[in-house]
């Protein structure tokens, strides 16, 4: 037989790169994640100096008492504030990773990419309609918890089909989320943790680990 | 001892027949299109070795309409998995012994 087989640890390699490349999506950026955790502290500073006078006006009893939400701007603006800083995030998170798929050489829409946005919208969605549900019911005190839980559950289902960091992303805002439900008195804290600087922190990892 | 050499598989000594079953190991069906991406060949050069995997049935191909688009799509046989297994772990072996 003709001793093509000189070189197993390359052709192993070979291997494995193509597996990783053809079953998972590669082409997320950390950047994304510094961005949206950027977004996200800017959105927390903008809420608690500006809105809540640097916590002189309570969040706490606007969400106790809905009534007095919906009665006041308060609602509005903070609405405002969250729907402008998600906008911005996942405008970050596609700009990115498109970037970095063009810089790669690679497809960004591609089947694994199609995987990783089916399975985060899944959760994803579900959550938003459970915060809806919430502010129906006017039980507003949980919805920092629900928001930090189902983004971890979307993150830790993506998470199969991309970077591990991803996975453990998702855990770390299934905790700090459930602990926004138990101390709901510090909920925007916990929101500005798991959104802001975890993001920021998980992304500078990716970033190092895998765009250097 | 028997000799690990013996289970390398000579249909996968090409790079590129290796390319192609490592990316259908991990997915249940790719279509034409993606695999050419995915593995960067010309249209001819990658028809031609999934040609060789298939008379060995070592994929099985489907032809089907997506709209009035024809799309091919293939995956790995049983038999196909068994083999690049055996292979895989020949070239493991292989390895270990150096």
């Amino acid at each position: 037989m003709k001793a093509n087989f000189t070189n197993p640890n390359e052709d192993l390699q070979a291997i494995r790169e193509i597996m990783e490349r053809s079953s998972k999506f590669l082409s997320l950026s950390g950047l994304s994640g510094i961005f949206a955790g950027g977004c996200a502290l800017i959105g927390a500073a903008i809420a608690w100096f500006f809105m809540l006078e640097s916590g002189r006006i309570s969040l706490v009893d606007y969400l106790r008492s809905p009534d007095k939400l919906s009665n006041s701007e308060m609602g509005f603006y903070l609405s405002l504030d969250l729907l402008l800083v998600l906008a911005f995030a996942v405008l970050g998170a596609i700009l990115f990773s498109q970037r970095k798929a063009r810089r790669a050489g690679q497809q960004f829409w591609t089947k694994t990419t199609q995987l990783v946005v089916v399975h985060l919208m899944i959760p994803l969605i579900c959550g938003g309609i459970f915060a809806l549900i919430l502010l129906f019911q006017h039980n507003l005190m949980l919805v920092a918890s629900v928001m930090l839980i189902f983004y971890g559950l979307s993150l830790v289902n993506a998470g199969k089909f991309t970077f591990s960091e991803i996975h453990y992303l998702g855990l770390t805002e299934i905790v700090l989320g459930i602990l926004a439900g138990l101390f709901v008195e510090l909920g925007l804290l916990f929101w500005t943790v798991g959104f802001g600087f975890m993001h920021i922190v998980y992304g500078t990892v990716m970033y190092y680990r895998h765009e250097r | 001892m028997k000799n690990p050499i013996s289970n390398l598989q000579k249909v996968f000594e090409s790079r590129i027949r290796l390319g192609i079953m490592s990316a259908l190991m991990v997915n249940d069906m790719i279509d034409f299109n993606a695999l050419k991406e995915l593995l960067g060949l010309t249209d001819g050069n990658l028809a031609s070795h999934l040609k060789a995997l298939e008379q060995k049935e070592i994929v099985a191909v489907s032809k089907q309409f997506i709209g009035r688009k024809p799309s091919t799509t293939y995956k790995a046989t049983e038999q196909g998995r068994d083999l690049f297994r055996l292979h895989l772990a020949a070239l493991e072996k292989l390895i270990n012994n150096q």
